[in-house]
């Protein structure tokens, strides 16, 4: 039984092609890296998944029901569409925090309205609201922010800003949490903290997807890899196939120059 | 003029000084509260996908915002009466008051669509994205997450405009509303037994510059009070 399989996602931009007849399958606990070259739409591929853009084809099943499909998507409500999206978390590239709230109310705030439009919300409100609390605490000091509740985005710095997105994710209890580059944004003195967050992540067996440019992470962190190129997946296989013998010529290209220039 | 006499005049003068104060700040006020909203509404039409409407709203907010105040006052004012033969503003003060709320309003409403328009079109489009992956909903989108940061971003160039509305009240003279440079430039002409007095008119500054003055330093407080978090 797969989590998640993804089935011929075709995307186009203009005339440009971005993605072409996309597939893969993903087990539970499975940590799946993205890699390849600017412009290969790995974060096309994520922004369809996440509904962030509309592909032009494809279908996602999740637990092995249809999920969506893409022929169908003017059928769909706003409604239908907020609750498909939910099953997914997604960790931005720009963090994009909520600047006005601390980091207990970014963490909070989402949870919080969800619990809003449950039927029992008005008699139970108190315990609903302190359950949603305890739990972001919990995930704030699993991701190590446990001393910076009450701090707004802007005293934090970009390390401290994308694991306070991560737990923001996380509240939502996602059955798979997307990163779409979380650490591109960050000096490189700062990715080791995002780095070790997912490493813990995938230790307590959270099914994630990351598009990276970290090879070494993708390596180590990950059970399966996919390398994109030109909107179409060029190879996958696990870590070792991909990174120590890979056989299409172009992943052996990408390879290279990434080992050369990290 | 010589201290005795301005001490003589005072009371006469801050009397009549009053009562034109307080229209000005009756059109003050209400000119805020139809700019407001209705600047809302042009800011929208300015932003519609539906391009001739969106065009037409631009032509509109550049025609206000690329002629004199002044002049649309005027044009408002006497433009039904003696094209039309038909003085929609109804006569005396009430009749110039009502033209000028209407002026204004237009005036400032385009102003503030602008300034609207910008602070909408400032918040990064990742904010929304946010909020679509965290399973909200349009609206509480636009409430919990965008407002507040679009409020931030006009608070400043608002509390611009809304001082310069203090001053641009008195462009409401040119159709002879009792405002107060009307109030204060009597006794320049001669009113109530008191001519020739210029002192008058440089005390109506007064009156703006503490109106002015008040409105910074709320302004600044505002700003300080948003100043928690950074856009």
């Amino acid at each position: 039984m797969s989590i998640l399989k993804v089935e011929n996602v075709s995307k186009n931009f203009g005339s440009t092609k971005v993605l072409k007849d996309i597939g893969f399958t993903l087990e539970a606990g499975d940590v799946l890296a993205i890699i390849g070259s600017s412009g290969s739409g790995k974060t096309t591929l994520l922004r369809c998944l996440n509904f962030l853009e509309t592909p032009d084809s494809g279908k996602f099943y999740l637990d092995d029901e249809l999920l969506y499909d893409a022929g169908e998507h003017k059928k769909l409500t706003d409604k239908e569409l907020r609750a498909k999206r939910i099953n997914f978390g997604l960790v931005f590239q720009q963090f994009n925090l909520f600047p006005q709230y601390n980091v207990l109310d970014n963490v909070t705030l989402a949870p919080r309205l969800r619990a809003k439009e449950e039927p029992d919300y008005k008699k139970n409100k108190k315990e609903i609201n302190a359950q949603i609390e305890a739990n972001a605490k919990d995930i704030l000091e699993r991701v190590g922010l446990s001393q910076k509740l009450k701090n707004y985005p802007c005293e934090l710095s970009g390390g401290q800003q994308q694991r306070v997105s991560i737990a923001r994710a996380l509240a939502l209890e996602p059955k798979i949490l997307f990163f779409d580059e979380p650490t591109s944004a960050l000096d490189p003195e700062l990715t080791g903290e995002i780095l070790k967050v997912i490493r813990k992540l995938a230790d307590e067996h959270v099914t994630m997807v990351i598009v990276t440019h970290e090879m070494a992470f993708a390596r180590d962190v990950a059970n399966k890899v996919i390398f994109m190129s030109d909107g179409v997946i060029a190879e996958e296989g696990s870590p070792e196939d991909i990174f120590t013998n890979p056989k299409n010529p172009r992943t052996k290209q990408f390879l290279q120059r990434a080992l050369e220039n990290p | 003029m010589n201290f005795q006499t301005v001490v003589e005049q005072f009371p006469t003068v801050f009397a009549s000084l009053n009562v034109g104060f307080l229209q000005t700040l009756k059109l003050f006020f209400i000119t805020l509260l139809g700019a407001i909203p209705l600047g809302l509404v042009i800011s929208f039409g300015s932003m519609s996908r539906f391009k001739p409407l969106s065009a037409l709203v631009r032509v509109i907010v550049w025609i206000f915002r690329g002629t004199p105040l002044m002049l649309q006052i005027m044009i408002i004012y006497f433009f039904p009466g003696l094209v039309f033969h038909n003085n929609i503003w109804g006569s005396g003060e009430n009749g110039r008051f009502i033209a000028s709320c209407v002026s204004f309003i237009i005036n400032y409403a385009c102003y503030f669509s602008e300034i609207y328009r910008g602070g909408i079109q400032g918040v990064p489009i990742g904010q929304q994205e946010a909020g679509l992956v965290l399973g909200m909903s349009k609206s509480q989108i636009f409430f919990r997450v965008t407002l507040m940061q679009m409020i931030k971003r006009i608070v400043p160039p608002m509390s611009n405009e809304i001082i310069t509305l203090v001053k641009d009240t008195s462009l409401a003279r040119i159709i002879a509303l009792q405002e107060i440079i009307w109030a204060g430039q009597a006794f320049l002409k001669g009113s109530q037994g008191i001519s020739g007095q210029i002192w008058p008119l440089f005390f109506t500054g007064v009156y703006y510059l503490v109106f002015s003055g008040i409105l910074t330093l709320l302004f600044g407080r505002l700003e300080k009070k948003l100043s928690y978090f950074k856009v």
